[in-house]
């Protein structure tokens, strides 16, 4: 670890705190009827779609219509979506003369993109025509806003009393779509591309060498797509190496640029959240809580990266830090910050090989995934999920004490628990299922790269970032197999949309109660006590059931490293 | 609510999902990319078209991609999953205890000291033996260039401190003083060496 490294991170915790009250009070302004300076720019527009598409901005819906339009709408995105990967070879924008994408891979793309994986079973350079990248790009805008307006709907839940509706879909969709998605995707693409990354319809480019051999250069309209990209926490890049791309990230000031942008709207979901509830320090709460585990994974990977591989020191008689799969210009502690960034927001972007981090550096990164994607988490569906933890801690919290459990002054009854458990046991349950199929079949185990632990961890790996719609990978992994495409294609809609009928049913449920003034006896959720005990709750009852098998992947890989033994046989 | 005014309800919204959905999609999937394409070649044309670097009107390359370099006269890049292709990017995802790392870590190695007699193996930086992520990292540390200045100089018939002098006006700093790690861009390097000999730097 470096001084500077540490600092850089310092620094970068610290810019993020600092945009969580801006964010969050211009979410507030745009979603519960305050005036932004866009008005007179969009709401004419505004105004032109709801027309367009038969909206009465004025109708409220109950969370069984409230679910109903969100899945509508998200069918809708994946039939407009496959036919273009499928006939991408007779569709125009297509220099390269790519060919069509096969029936799995289109699959799983398509239900990657819908669902806010960006799960990538295919090289976008070498694999998508301009048009394909485009039209994958109209989801990374689609699947945000869905999410973002899952968790409004969920905080009215929460806040609203004696009443059956959560809010208007179509309203929420269209307001997050112009104020929030699109405004900050056009001005990130222009400093993007001003920092280096490239934007045009040019065939690709045939440079000679110095040495006198050809190299073939990609173009295309890679800043539009990485702009909402990362802000959009998708994850889904350009290139098959995504974010590690120089023509994505061309420079560290590109990447800490694209970090900033993966968090803002997440973070400032956090004080939106405690506006809402009237009482900010609810907002805060959460969000220290999440700093707090985001800090702890960081430092952990940074400094288990910074120690290295002692059989490659060993090689070069001088302890060196892991930099296999990373970039040069980003450094140990930029590739360290990115990869614990992109896991912990459920953003999947990746700028290095997470195949070759050390074996506690992975340890980090499957932690923050399998956790449910909390720790931060994407547009809205961070924060739902950690609300749903944060209604178990209170019941956790009411069954020590003995007394009914409330949270924002509302009684958390039986029903509630028995969503929010649902919502945690259901991923549990698809990962480690999952994963115990895959390394006992044909198909599964054919796909693995690595040998040893760190292949069961390849496979781990996989199915918590489909689950969680993380869309990461440790890349060694045939993600293009058929086996893959499908049950992590499987995977990534089971962890999307089953996991919205428990947190609107919860959302439902709630909005009818009365809210009851607090007691001597409340516990109190806006204080570091709740905050201790919400972390608690995300490491015990999210992580630890995960326990034995991270003990047989990354944890038998450390003990094997540091003994110095390789797996596999001899080295060819 | 009647059975009728339902049914008519949940078509309703699946009209709404699917007219929405093409809406939104003229406007972020044609007319976003559009108008960011028409802002970065108005306003960025070198960096919107790949950072090109052209020479006697041939394109060279992009200042952005590394290249395979594996003559003696000129400074090399780090070892490369893919041999420095740029249309198909792959990191070697060798996990830290697969035999295959090990391998090519001591191939590499082996390569570096053959190729700079006199630099010791613990002068080797890390990023000389092991391969990067995007497969056409651009740079290279200080260190590995430093190392190599020697074996240039030799090569091209030019003085150490030349080329030293030139490695160090091509360094680039941390993002900030804070962020990434201090580097040179190999292609940029090796451009400006290949003007220095063509200038008439060489000793004779």
């Amino acid at each position: 670890m470096t001084l500077p490294g540490v600092l850089g991170i310092v620094l970068f915790l610290m810019v993020v705190t600092l945009t969580v009250k801006p964010v969050g009070l211009y979410l507030y302004h745009v979603f519960d009827g305050g005036k932004t300076w866009l008005d007179p720019l969009l709401k004419p527009v505004e105004r032109a779609i709801y027309r367009l598409g038969g909206v009465d901005p004025a109708k409220e819906m109950r969370w069984t219509e409230y679910l109903f339009a969100l899945l509508a709408f998200n069918l809708a995105g994946f039939v407009l979506l496959y036919p273009v990967l499928r006939l991408q070879g007779v569709l125009p924008l297509n220099p390269q003369h790519l060919p069509a994408v096969g029936a799995h891979v289109a699959w799983n793309t398509a239900v990657s993109f819908v669902t806010n994986t960006n799960w990538q079973a295919y090289g976008g350079e070498s694999t998508l025509s301009y048009l394909s990248q485009m039209w994958l790009t109209v989801q990374q805008f689609l699947s945000p806003i869905s999410g973002l307006a899952m968790v409004l709907a969920f905080i009215r839940g929460l806040t609203r009393k004696n009443v059956s509706t959560l809010g208007n879909f179509w309203v929420d969709l269209t307001r997050a779509f112009l104020w929030v998605a699109l405004p900050v995707a056009v001005v990130a693409a222009v400093v993007l591309i001003a920092l280096g990354t490239p934007q045009n319809f040019a065939p690709y480019v045939v440079a000679h060498t110095l040495q006198g051999t050809k190299q073939v250069l990609p173009g295309g309209p890679v800043a539009s797509m990485t702009s909402i990209m990362q802000f959009g926490d998708n994850g889904g890049g350009y290139f098959n190496t995504n974010a590690g791309y120089p023509f994505e990230t061309p420079s560290a000031a590109s990447l800490m640029f694209q970090l900033v942008l993966g968090f803002l709207v997440p973070v400032g979901l956090t004080y939106y959240f405690g506006k809402k509830t009237g009482d900010t320090r609810q907002g805060w709460t959460i969000f220290a809580a999440m700093m707090v585990m985001f800090a702890f994974g960081i430092f952990a990977t940074y400094w288990a990266e910074a120690a290295g591989n002692p059989i490659v020191s060993h090689l070069l008689q001088h302890s060196v830090p892991n930099m296999t799969g990373k970039e040069t210009r980003f450094g140990v502690a930029g590739s360290s910050l990115f990869e614990v960034s992109t896991t912990a927001v459920s953003w999947g972007s990746t700028a290095a090989a997470n195949d070759s981090f050390t074996p506690i550096g992975s340890l980090i990164l499957l932690f923050n995934m399998m956790t449910g994607e909390v720790i931060i988490g994407a547009w809205g569906v961070g924060l739902l999920g950690m609300l749903a933890f944060a209604i178990l801690a209170v019941f956790l919290a009411g069954l020590m004490v003995g007394r009914t459990p409330e949270y924002l002054g509302k009684k958390i009854q039986a029903y509630e628990v028995k969503m929010a458990t649902l919502a945690m046991i259901v991923p549990t349950f698809v990962i480690l299922g999952f994963a115990a199929w895959a390394v006992t079949s044909k198909g599964g185990l054919s796909g693995i790269f690595n040998p040893g632990p760190q292949g069961l961890s390849e496979v781990l790996y996989a199915f918590s970032s489909g689950v969680g719609n993380n869309g990461s990978a440790m890349g060694g992994l045939n993600a293009a197999s058929p086996f893959y495409t499908w049950t992590v294609g499987f995977a990534m809609l089971i962890g999307r949309f089953p996991m919205y009928i428990p947190a609107l049913a919860i959302a439902g449920s709630l909005a009818k109660k009365q809210t009851v003034p607090p007691s001597i006896g409340t516990f109190p959720t806006n204080g570091w006590l709740f905050g201790v005990l919400l972390i608690g709750t995300v490491v015990i009852v999210g992580a630890l059931v995960f326990f034995p098998a991270l003990a047989l992947g990354p944890m038998a890989e450390q003990f094997a490293m540091q003994a110095g033994h390789l797996f596999g046989g001899v080295p060819k | 609510m009647s059975g009728e005014k339902r049914e008519r309800g949940v078509l309703g919204h699946l009209a709404t999902a699917f007219r929405l959905a093409v809406v939104f999609a003229v406007i972020a999937g044609l007319i976003y990319p559009l108008v960011l394409t028409g802002i970065g070649q108005l306003l960025f044309p070198f960096q919107a078209n790949g950072s090109l670097i052209v020479e006697n009107g041939q394109v060279v390359g992009s200042a952005l991609i590394g290249q395979s370099f594996t003559s003696p006269r000129y400074f090399q890049g780090r070892p490369s999953a893919t041999g420095y292709l740029a249309d198909a990017s792959s990191a070697s995802n060798l996990g830290p205890t697969n035999p295959s790392l090990i391998a090519q870590v001591s191939q590499a190695l082996g390569q570096v000291l053959a190729a700079n007699p006199g630099v010791a193996v613990t002068q080797v930086p890390v990023d000389l033996v092991e391969s990067s992520d995007s497969g056409v990292d651009p740079d290279i540390s200080i260190q590995a260039a430093l190392i190599q200045v020697p074996r240039v100089a030799r090569a091209n018939h030019l003085g150490r401190a030349q080329v030293l002098a030139l490695v160090v006006s091509q360094e680039r700093g941390r993002f900030l003083g804070l962020f990434g790690s201090p580097h040179v861009n190999v292609l940029e390097l090796n451009l400006k060496l290949e003007a220095l000999v063509r200038g008439g730097g060489g000793q004779s």
